[in-house]
């Protein structure tokens, strides 16, 4: 029997995974890889909620997911977009390395 | 959905979710990294099969699977020495724990509250719910959806066209 327990452990999970993921690695695409993890484990969670929770309207939680899936998209497509324009710029795009707005 | 081929189903989709989730964080060619990411998208859409919205799977495995990822395959191909050169991790042991401890409260706070679950068995599709809740409820969210995917597309096309600024 899958109860909303199952989905929640599950993208908790994935949240963590994608935060490690987010963090540890020190290429701007390999951050965004982590970020993109991380919105699909919070989308896991409102469909969760749009099947299990009781509500007057359930479809919401998957209304909500599309519209996090919309701006995940125009999200990933601009930061790549100014990885490029970095790299172009720097030679790389190595996040320990871009350092110019440091004191 | 408590058919027994369901639930194997449910399970043997989140293994290899969170397994080639976890093989993003592991391996070190980026380009390997995005394979496993993309069958992570596609596992997380077999999730909401079983969690029956067939409508955002789809949407799930067009937009992520599809075109997010291209997207990053085309980033690291046209930045090669910076994916050659640093594509490895940094502080591996403190920052795992720190993942590990948010992963284990959120864990935690989900399995001690007391969620108000339905019985209810619902959705035979979800397509058109889904479009009438669009086009009625949240109609002004969706116009700003639109406006927002254009200013992306348009603020993308400006940063990395040639001759524009940093070109030099």
């Amino acid at each position: 029997l899958i109860g909303l327990e199952h989905v929640l452990v599950v993208a908790a999970l994935l949240f963590s995974i994608g935060l490690y993921v987010a963090l540890t690695r020190r290429n701007a695409v390999g951050v965004l890889m982590g970020i993109e993890l991380m919105l699909n484990s919070v989308n896991l969670n409102l469909v969760g909620f749009a099947r299990f929770i009781e509500a007057p309207n359930p479809i919401d939680g998957q209304v909500f997911a599309v519209f996090v899936i919309t701006v995940a998209a125009a999200e990933a497509s601009v930061a790549l977009a100014l990885a490029v324009a970095v790299y172009r710029l720097r030679q790389t795009i190595d996040v320990d390395r871009l350092n110019l707005l440091r004191w | 959905v408590d058919q027994p081929a369901v639930i194997v189903a449910f399970y043997v989709l989140a293994i290899l979710t969170l397994g080639s989730a976890l093989m993003v964080g592991l391996v070190r060619d980026l380009i390997h990294a995005v394979l496993f990411l993309i069958l992570s998208f596609v596992g997380v859409a077999g999730l909401y099969i079983t969690l029956s919205a067939d409508f955002v799977a789809v949407v799930q495995i067009l937009i992520y699977a599809g075109a997010v990822s291209v997207l990053m395959l085309f980033a690291i191909l046209l930045t090669p020495r910076s994916s050659r050169d640093n594509a490895g991790v940094s502080y591996r042991a403190p920052l795992s724990v720190v993942a590990g401890l948010v992963g284990a409260i959120v864990v935690f706070v989900g399995l001690q509250t007391d969620w108000l679950v339905s019985e209810d068995e619902r959705y035979d599709e979800t397509a058109r719910e889904i479009g009438l809740a669009l086009l009625d409820p949240y109609v002004l969210p969706f116009e700003v959806a639109s406006v927002l995917l254009v200013i992306a597309m348009i603020g993308a096309i400006v940063l990395v066209r040639p001759g524009s600024e940093g070109e030099s």
